[in-house]
């Protein structure tokens, strides 16, 4: 198959857009770039996706590259696994995280483990495109973050980006990788906006980015809570505590030495993220530097993130239960104290 | 139907290396070489190869738990799959997979399954394959009568005959998903009747006849392969070795078991036809019964003078790229 190389000469080298329009835009070009790659999933077609990534591209690629498929989850991943086992190189669409449970047979026992179970034989070059989180109402059944689940498969890799050009840049390599990647979006994300690469935008999976500088605290953190994290380290700064902002960008695989390298730095850690605490991938990463940096810290590693329960309906209530940029201030100063 | 000297051996020849390898597989986990478990194909051989008969070495196919029989009609190495189940590094996946997981890349053997109804979406994914691709390769899925009644399947076949898939749905109906028996398991007496619901063809033929067998399934590949979509074939079977090696059978009778076993082996119904129909002499098949042991001999010793899987490298099978 045809695998034209796309520059971009003309154009800008950078360009404001919202996360939802730099993921279409990654589709677009790698769609361009390889003529396996092809998108399957609910409403992606004239509807563009129910958060409006894929819209345009049933007009450029038309519906056998943007496929829109019947309310069937299982089916659907289960086919995206059987296309990427023979040679095509699919991003399905789960409209949110919640119904993977669905389908999670196929991501779990055949996508992730295909290719050890088969002692090597078989590539599975597939993405899962979903979106999870809170923060818009949608109540217990459409507003999780499940990241915790698929980190736990061997055989996964996910992927949670913040702005949108690492969302790009970031997509991009997923499409690219010949490993099922679980690409984990947020919902409250899609309209926040960024300066992107317009041409080809490439970030390796397992780098992490710090986001800020920071001297006194190192603050771990992924997707949505990164933005309140930078937000609470800007309210820190006014307090002279100077954060370091880490934005993991991969949760598998981790880059777990520029967060060491950050601990060694401030010898503080505090972990953020929305999912609930109990078994998130916090306690994951507050395990690993207090296995690999007790030394270096000054306090105990800590975890701030969502309360256990199910997310609830109400706006007031909603915002309760993950965590707030005041909760990560208050956080940061106590493991300074 | 006069079916050609040629194919009837060729057929016959498969059927018996399945039964062979079972009996071989069987012996050798008596003898406490095999780990974990085993499910023998012997009674449904028909199936697999009446089947994969029409298929070429780029079509696909997905097995099952019960696989050993998909993988040699899909032309398997012996040495290879023996090496697998005695966790040896020459194993088709070096001992990380065994019985329920042998799968075949190079001649499209997508993988058996450890989970019931697990294969159907990925075939119907193969086949969407050869269409977004546009080739006329097709996808064949075999799964038992238990998966008829996973959700998977479900979907999968609504989305096959939805996008006219090259995808022939196999279901070995051998008459106990696990041990329940087939009439508690659907509340009607012919499931290929399902078929129509999705919008495809449903034929039954009796597995344990290979003329029916090929002679149906010649017809639904040939038709997938022409562009004209999925459908559905019931083959009606019985494994004559319980769900798996040591299955007590406490959910069948013995006069069952006998009976099946006296009355209802597909060998010897093949040999039957083959010599009453004077494709070939009883001696003719004898010499290649005795052929096929002779391989099966090389294959099992082969196997267990390769090196055992080694640990090392275990990590490395996880990710393609890292």
């Amino acid at each position: 198959m045809q695998v034209a190389d796309r520059r971009t000469a003309a154009e800008p080298a950078t360009r404001e857009m919202f996360y939802n329009e730099a993921l279409g835009d990654a589709i677009r070009l790698e769609m361009e770039r390889d003529e396996r790659v092809f998108v399957l999933g609910e409403d992606i077609a004239e509807h563009g996706g129910a958060f409006q990534v894929t819209a345009g591209l049933l007009d450029k690629f038309g519906p056998d590259r943007i496929r829109q498929t019947p309310i069937s989850e299982l089916g659907i991943v289960g086919a995206a696994v059987g296309a990427a086992l023979t040679g095509l190189r699919p991003i399905v669409e789960l409209m949110y995280i919640d119904f993977s449970g669905l389908a999670m047979d196929q991501v779990v026992n055949q996508a992730a483990q295909n290719r050890f179970m088969f002692g090597g034989q078989a590539r599975v070059p597939m993405v899962l495109r979903t979106q999870g989180g809170s923060g818009r109402g949608n109540a217990a059944q459409h507003s999780k973050s499940l990241e915790a689940w698929f980190t736990h498969v061997a055989g996964l890799k996910v992927v949670m980006p913040s702005t949108p050009a690492d969302a790009k840049g970031l997509l991009t390599a997923s499409i690219r990788d010949d490993d099922p990647v679980i690409f984990i979006e947020h919902k409250l994300l899609y309209r926040t906006k960024g300066q992107v690469p317009t041409g080809e935008h490439l970030i390796p999976l397992g780098r992490a980015d710090v986001k800020r500088e920071g001297k006194d605290i190192t603050i771990v953190s992924w997707s949505r809570e990164v933005l309140l994290a930078l937000d609470a380290a800007q309210r820190l700064a006014a307090d002279g505590i100077e954060a370091e902002v880490v934005d993991v960008r991969s949760l598998v695989p981790l880059d777990i030495e520029t967060i060491l390298t950050s601990v060694r730095k401030t010898h503080r850690l505090l972990v953020v993220h929305e999912a609930i605490r109990r078994g998130g991938y916090g306690g994951e990463i507050a395990a690993l530097v207090a296995e690999q940096a007790f030394d270096d810290l000054d306090a105990p590693p800590r975890r701030l993130a969502g309360v256990d329960t199910p997310i609830p309906y109400a706006a007031h209530l909603e915002k309760t239960v993950v965590p707030q940029v005041d909760d990560i201030v208050r956080v940061a100063k106590e493991v300074c104290s | 139907m006069t079916m050609e000297r040629k194919t009837a051996l060729e057929l016959y020849r498969t059927m018996r290396k399945i039964r062979g390898f079972e009996e071989r597989a069987t012996a050798l986990f008596g003898e406490n070489k095999i780990w974990g478990t085993i499910h023998s194909y012997a009674g449904e051989e028909a199936i697999a190869v009446g089947v994969c008969a029409h298929l070429r070495d780029d079509d696909w196919i997905t097995s099952t738990h019960r696989g050993h029989g998909h993988c040699i009609a899909k032309r398997a190495d012996l040495t290879g799959m023996f090496a697998e189940l005695l966790g040896k590094e020459t194993g088709y996946c070096r001992g990380r997979g065994g019985s329920m997981h042998i799968a075949d890349t190079s001649k499209g053997n997508l993988g058996a399954n450890g989970i019931v109804g697990g294969g159907i979406p990925i075939a119907t994914g193969a086949a969407l394959t050869a269409k977004q691709t546009g080739t006329d390769r097709v996808a064949v899925s075999f799964f038992g009568d238990g998966a008829a009644n996973q959700g998977g399947f479900h979907e999968s076949a609504n989305l096959a005959a939805l996008w006219k898939l090259p995808v022939v749905y196999v279901c070995e109906q051998n008459q106990y998903a696990e041990s329940l028996p087939v009439e508690k398991e659907f509340p009607i007496p012919d499931i290929s009747k399902r078929a129509d619901g999705y919008g495809m063809p449903g034929v039954r033929v009796d597995g344990r006849d290979v003329r029916a067998v090929y002679e149906a399934a010649g017809e639904l590949i040939a038709r997938a392969r022409r562009g004209e979509g999925p459908s559905f074939l019931l083959a009606d079977a019985y494994r004559l070795e319980g769900h798996y090696y040591g299955d007590p059978r406490k959910y069948q009778s013995k006069d069952e078991i006998e009976g099946w076993k006296t009355r209802f082996d597909p060998l010897i119904d093949t040999r039957e036809w083959i010599t009453g129909g004077k494709l070939a002499t009883a001696a003719e098949l004898d010499a290649i019964d005795k052929e096929l042991a002779a391989e099966m001999d090389r294959a099992v010793a082969a196997a267990e003078a390769a090196p055992l899987a080694s640990p090392i490298r275990l990590p490395e099978d996880v990710y393609a790229s890292r």
